[in-house]
């Protein structure tokens, strides 16, 4: 593994490598090396495997990360290579040539988050939503509950507490009561004091 | 394609006048229950129980059928997807009268674990016409058997009248339902 | 040209929609594939001509008691074999990815359960592995066995009303009643344990949420030996039956080549002859203390799997009784921060387990908020159900379509969740 991630870095200009476990890394490739990165790994690193391939939407940045998760199966580790594309007219090239399974990953991310794959079968075919017209779901500056209250019937009655207020005024009484008696005391004082 | 599907409107259907036929077709209805096989959701995996020996739901006269032209009782197992509503309405249009709903799970009632979700409906009564619910997450069998007996009692009052509350109210749930399937992606109907 | 550029561009053979396939031709599964590094791409499909009358579209889902769940198969039929399958997805999709955004830590415990209705403890495991390990807790002995116990229950339960739903999809239906009315007993263990039967809600970031009740494992052994005499009767009544044996034997034959390919865990894999198992490439809780081997097989057909499945519940019965007789004593739960101003420091992991489908896994991504920043779920029977499923039913009778569907053990609710 540690070659493997040496090799990576000289090779395929990766940075920023993370050891999270013994067995597990990840580490950061420009764009235009991650097919022949993921190409290398496959086929003479042993990382045959592909476990999951998904993005992660960091709005802050202005980047999709996406993360392609490898195994090799003899060695026994995981290797994850981040990838970050621009959230404005995010694109990647494709992967569904060297696995059957990164198309239909390929077409989950098209629609849940917006990223295209061009050339990757049937990338535009909606896969897990039929008629959404919003923007894709998966995107952190979708609201859910926003558009669910907009667009369902909330049953009148049903109530929603915010935690932390719900759970001071029920877990914490004594804090509430507390609370009371200083806030009593010092209005006691001021009053005294003029 | 279009001249192979109907484009009628339901039609509400008066009870029988003479009293005594009317308890006889309310009480052979309310005898002979037969579910539509199909698992909308969770709800699916405690309808399986209730067919096996241990709960043995054919002791009271219900049992699975596969198509909902055979079928009388269609249980909403848990949350409904937008496109899963798509074909449950379609499935429910193509049960024959006397027809019942039955909601399982809070789901159905007030959108339950998914209230905030944007692909699952927060309440069925506004797309279907809901007879009895069940609620919990999940609901045990023996909560649906109560549920089943409640329903039977419904319909021996009479009081089951789902079917014709979606006939005559037909343009109000057309419209929820449109307000959420945008793409009905079927042959062209005319209302 | 690189090496690497994708075969679209290149417009090479193995693209290119080949011929309708021959009624009469054995399975296109049995034909063997050209080795690995040129796989086929089955990118476009094959030109039928619907209007020739030679073909029919039939639609077999959602609503078929034969699909394994609320999915969909499209399948286009020359007589009654499939020349052409697409499977659809989303009727289950409740956004659960999403939800988990914005709630926080301990309220995403409630309902990962629910993204797998048969197996929903390794989707708590997993889940309270995963924020262990970016929060730094350290769960007590005791709570690892529990856990490992936990999980080996519900692999009991899926299995066994997986092995009942195989053997109904070919219309043996007393071994179907016989399976989930045998579930329904270890679903009492659960029930007895924590309170509900289908969704536990037991395994809690930090440990079990209590210990075992008194006089459980021998409530326990008496479920192991109903499970055993069913296991036996199964036998007897199924893997001995003329037309079980007839139906499944040759189909949907995975070759071992496919398994990387189209990222196939679990038994299915193992039914290949892959010796893959997570609980023991990657051990997790305490199999790395338990004596046991991964079963594998040869023939990589239906019968196949449903014998490794077979197998697999008398192993995961052998492993409870292991782990009933050595579990040690203690507490069962770290004490958590207070929920509510419980952060995680940011990173990211990625943490498995061997479900009874597969390789199950959550990736995580905290932000250094009270709310996870990514959760991502790798469902096992992700790729069985999509990519695998649409070549493996080309070539087979319309018949035996749900007995395939059956054999990969999808569950449509972990692939969109």
């Amino acid at each position: 593994m540690e070659d493997t991630l040496r090799t990576l870095v000289e090779r395929f200009d990766a940075t920023g490598v993370d050891r999270r476990r013994d067995r597990l890394a990840f580490a950061i490739v420009p764009p235009d090396r991650l097919v022949d990165a993921v190409t290398w790994l496959r086929d003479l690193a042993g990382y045959r495997h592909l476990v999951l391939l998904t993005a992660v939407d960091r709005i802050e940045e202005g980047i999709f990360r996406l993360l392609y998760l490898l195994r090799a199966p003899e060695e026994r580790a995981d290797i994850g290579l981040h990838v970050d594309v621009p959230r404005e007219g995010a694109s990647m090239e494709s992967i569904h040539h060297l696995w059957a399974a990164a198309r239909v990953y390929q077409r989950e991310l098209r629609e849940m988050f917006g990223i295209d794959f061009p050339g990757s079968p049937e990338v535009d075919v909606s896969m897990i939503l039929e008629g959404w017209d919003g923007p894709p779901p998966m995107r952190r500056d979708f609201d859910t509950r926003k558009y669910s209250e907009e667009t369902f019937y909330p049953r009148e009655g049903r109530e929603t507490r915010d935690p932390a207020a719900h759970a001071a005024v029920t877990r914490y009484p004594a804090d509430e009561q507390v609370k009371d008696e200083i806030r009593r005391v010092a209005r006691e004082n001021r009053t005294r004091g003029e | 394609m279009a001249e192979l599907f109907c484009d009628a409107r339901p039609q509400a259907v008066d009870p029988a006048a003479n009293r005594v036929v009317r308890a006889f077709y309310n009480w052979a209805q309310a005898n002979s229950l037969f579910i539509l096989a199909f698992g909308t959701g969770c709800g699916a995996i405690e309808l399986r129980p209730l067919f096996t020996a241990r709960y043995d739901i054919s002791r009271y006269g219900i049992m699975p059928r596969p198509t909902p032209r055979q079928s009388g009782l269609f249980i909403i197992g848990g949350y409904a997807s937008i496109k899963t509503m798509k074909r449950i309405i379609r499935s429910y249009e193509q049960m024959q009268n006397p027809k019942f709903v039955m909601g399982l799970g809070s789901c159905t009632v007030n959108g339950g674990m998914y209230w905030d979700s944007y692909n699952t409906i927060n309440r069925l009564d506004y797309y279907l016409p809901v007879d009895v619910y069940v609620a919990g997450c999940m609901p045990r069998p023996e909560s649906l058997i109560a549920g089943f007996g409640r329903l039977k009692t419904l319909i021996r009052e009479g009081r089951a009248e789902g079917a014709n509350r979606y006939a005559e109210n037909f343009d109000w749930y057309k419209a929820n339902q449109k307000r959420i399937i945008k793409d009905w992606n079927m042959p062209e109907y005319n209302w | 040209m690189r090496y690497d550029e994708s075969p679209g561009k290149t417009g090479r053979a193995a693209n290119s929609p080949g011929p309708a396939p021959d009624p009469g031709a054995p399975p296109r599964a049995a034909v063997s594939r050209p080795p690995d590094p040129w796989p086929p791409v089955r990118g476009e499909r094959p030109a039928l001509d619907l209007d020739s009358g030679r073909y029919l579209k039939i639609w077999q889902g959602p609503q078929h008691p034969g699909s394994t769940g609320n999915m969909a198969l499209e399948l286009t039929l020359e007589g009654d074999v499939v020349v052409d399958c697409r499977t659809h997805v989303g009727y289950l999709h409740r956004g659960f990815e999403k939800l988990m955004e914005r709630r926080r830590f301990i309220q995403c415990f409630p309902i990962v359960c629910r993204i797998c209705v048969p197996e929903p403890d390794f989707n708590e495991y997993l889940f309270a592995a995963a924020t262990e390990e970016l929060a730094g807790i350290a769960i007590p002995e005791r709570a690892r066995w529990i856990r490992a116990l936990t999980l080996e229950l519900t692999r009991i339960a899926s299995l066994t009303m997986g092995l009942g739903g195989q053997a109904g999809a070919f219309g043996l239906g007393t071994v179907g009643q016989w399976a989930v009315a045998h579930r329904d007993f270890v679903l009492d263990l659960f029930e007895e344990l924590s309170g509900h039967r289908i969704y536990h809600m037991y395994i809690i970031p930090g440990g079990v949420r209590d210990d075992l009740p008194e006089g459980f494992a021998g409530r326990i052994e008496d479920v192991l030996g109903k499970i055993e005499t069913l296991v036996g009767d199964i036998e007897r009544v199924m893997f001995a039956n003329a037309v079980f044996k007839a139906r499944a034997r040759g189909l949907g034959r995975i070759p071992p080549e496919w398994i990387e390919f189209f990222g196939v865990t679990g038994t299915t894999a193992r039914a290949a002859g892959v010796r893959r198992d997570v609980r023991r490439d990657a051990p997790y809780l305490v199999y790395d203390e338990l004596a046991f081997e991964p079963i594998v097989g040869t023939r990589s057909d239906v019968y196949e799997r449903s014998l490794l499945r077979k197998e697999e519940i008398l192993l995961a019965v052998r492993l409870v009784r292991e782990i009933l007789a050595r579990m040690p004593r203690g507490p069962v739960r770290e004490r958590l921060p207070n929920p509510l101003h419980w952060r995680i420091p940011a990173g990211e992991t990625y943490v498995r387990a061997e479900s009874g489908r597969g390789e199950y896994g959550y990736y995580l991504v905290a932000d250094g908020t009270a709310y996870p920043r990514r959760v991502c779920v790798r469902g096992a029977s992700y790729t069985h159900a999509m990519a695998l499923l649409e070549e493996l039913a080309v070539g087979v009778s319309v018949a035996d379509v749900a007995g395939l569907m059956a054999s990969l053990q999808t569950c449509p609710p972990e692939i969109e969740r």
